[in-house]
């Protein structure tokens, strides 16, 4: 594989994407990750990204773009339109991400959502010890200028699949260079220890 | 100042000398009539190279033309879209072999209304056929297979640009490797059909109009003409966008003249435009166009409707829309996307943040014309790679 420059999530979403398949990236930023799945794994890419800047630059980077606002914006692309849908840390920044998810099943077979863990243990003492809103490298922002609106856990997002019956196919959970399988069994100590989860759903 | 007669005369013998083809194949109009062996008028800007796949074919809009840039030989005004195409501009004429084609039913030396009918050696007036954007894009085709180009690089257009654009790709699927639509839409909205009404009322009502036939007596209705052209340009702004230019501000003058002359730098910008245009424009031809402009409703013409159109479509697009304008609003823009989304096709959609309305693709709109850029240069390394495997 060419060394094309990654964070350790994109890898993870790219390792859970089989290749040749046709792949929607919700909120796809200035395309780096659809740019490596189209390289490297031959799928079919198309992104939707909100801001100007990125739209222009996944443009000029030959990748398929439409600017647009996942929140409102979904309801253009057509029933199991894809193999799969990813959404990269945008889910907690939604109005309604119940409706956001719902319309990302419809969209794909399959959908890979990852989410920065409110339940990571810094997080945890950060609040618990401090009485302050935690701010971490994966949760940057002070809670005045957060976009993140539903902040949520590894643990809370197992429920939520459940609750609502999407079938759960896979779940890593990811801290810094290391990943992990989480399941049933080892969810308590991974939604401690993971800063992220990602989630392939549907 | 020469008189209209003299303009006219001059402007003739000028058209005489532009490129142009005569399309001797029979072109089955929309309306049943045929029309053959009548011209099309062309400009090139740039080389075609060796291997054929650097040609970007450009459609005009409404009062537009060939002379996409440079200096237009006829009227001797800088191309309209001078802003994007030309050397090292985002349509890179040194890179890139850009065609214009003037429409059928247009006044630069395509057949129009002006011409003369072969039945009755007069000039057509209102005897010249009801046209559609279909038939003046399939006289277009005819000039790509005219200048030897199976597949082109790129097409594009703005406006009535986008339309025609719209309806090439549905009627040629495979003669485009990508598409840029630009502010435009898939069917005439009611509101554009009746501002189309409005200039056609205008040019009407003017008596020296006489139901089409001032062409032989080598007038022109001037005052109905530049009406006409009035209503468009208050429609190729934005509310913002004339306040900001414009505001009350007076033209010329401390204080109000208690008359009807232009007091306010808006009426006298309106004025100037109106009667420019009537020295370059022919009033049937507007008649013509904005009917064609109409008619236009690409769903209308597939069963389906704008999916259908769409369908097996290899071409990759590019749709932009202009956030403030209201003649092809982002929502029309859109719903193409929508449609091009539904049919699987290849499609990126940007929406262009700026007060300058519908005229933002004739401007120097710095995201505009870097998206422009991005896309045609991207498409144009994949398509080269595309021709060698």
């Amino acid at each position: 594989m060419k060394s094309l420059k990654m964070k350790k999530e994109f890898k993870v979403i790219a390792e859970l994407l089989p290749n040749n398949t046709r792949v929607l990236d919700v909120g796809c930023g200035d395309g780096s990750l659809m740019n490596f799945l189209k390289e490297e794994k031959n799928i079919e890419v198309r992104g939707l990204e909100l801001n100007q800047e990125n739209v222009q630059q996944c443009i000029h980077k030959g990748l398929p773009v439409i600017q647009g606002n996942a929140e409102t914006e979904l309801h253009q692309f057509p029933d199991q339109s894809f193999d799969y849908v990813v959404l990269s840390q945008t889910l907690q920044a939604f109005y309604n991400p119940e409706e956001v998810l719902k319309n990302l099943l419809r969209i794909g077979k399959a959908v890979v959502v990852s989410i920065p863990n409110f339940g990571y243990w810094k997080v945890r003492m950060k609040l618990l010890f401090f009485g302050e809103m935690p701010v971490t490298k994966t949760l940057p922002n002070t809670w005045y200028n957060t976009p993140n609106l539903h902040m949520c856990t590894i643990k809370d997002l197992f429920k939520f699949c459940y609750e609502k019956n999407i079938n759960i196919k896979q779940v890593v959970g990811v801290n810094e260079d290391k990943t992990s399988l989480i399941k049933k069994n080892n969810l308590e100590i991974k939604n401690l220890f993971s800063k992220l989860g990602i989630f392939l759903i549907g | 100042m020469p008189s209209l007669a003299g303009l006219f005369f001059w402007m003739n013998r000028k058209i005489e000398n532009i490129n142009k083809i005569t399309i001797t194949k029979p072109l089955k109009l929309d309306c049943g009539k045929t029309i053959k062996n009548f011209p099309l008028a062309y400009e090139t800007y740039g080389k075609l190279n060796e291997n054929k796949d650097n040609a970007i074919l450009v459609f005009h809009a409404l009062t537009g033309d060939q002379f996409v840039t440079g200096t237009n030989p006829v009227t001797n005004k800088e191309g309209w879209w001078v802003t994007a195409v030309g050397p090292g501009k985002a349509i890179d004429t040194d890179k890139y072999f850009v065609i214009c084609a003037n429409v059928i039913g247009g006044c630069m030396g395509s057949l129009g209304p002006k011409d003369t009918n072969p039945e009755n050696n007069q000039p057509y007036g209102l005897d010249f056929p009801v046209i559609t954007i279909k038939d003046m894009v399939k006289a277009q085709e005819s000039l790509l297979e005219h200048l030897g180009i199976k597949k082109l690089l790129c097409a594009t257009g703005g406006s009535m640009g986008g339309m025609q654009l719209l309806q090439f790709c549905a009627t040629f699927p495979d003669k485009a490797f990508s598409a840029i639509p630009i502010a435009c839409s898939s069917s005439h909205s009611a509101q554009n059909i009746a501002l189309n009404e409005l200039a056609r009322q205008a040019i009407m009502a003017d008596p020296v109009w006489d139901n089409g036939k001032y062409v032989s007596k080598n007038v022109q209705p001037k005052n109905g003409l530049a009406v006409a052209r009035m209503v468009g340009h208050i429609s190729y702004l934005s509310e913002k966008g004339m306040q900001e230019k414009f505001g009350r501000k007076l033209q010329e003058k401390a204080d109000y003249e208690f008359s009807f002359n232009a007091d306010f730098q808006v009426e006298s910008y309106l004025r100037h435009q109106g009667y420019a245009f009537v020295e370059r424009f022919d009033a049937n031809s507007i008649l013509y166009i904005t009917r064609a402009m109409d008619y236009f409703d690409l769903s209308k013409q597939y069963k389906g409707g704008l999916v259908e159109a769409f369908k097996n479509q290899n071409t990759k697009f590019l749709v932009i829309s202009f956030s403030s304008d209201w003649l092809y609003t982002t929502k029309e823009n859109k719903d193409i996307v929508i449609a091009l989304n539904a049919s699987g096709a290849d499609v990126s959609y940007s929406e262009i943040v700026t007060d300058k309305g519908h005229d933002s693709f004739l401007l120097n709109e710095p995201e505009f014309l870097k998206t422009l850029k991005g896309f045609i240069d991207s498409m144009y390394e994949k398509f080269k790679n595309e021709k060698r495997i």
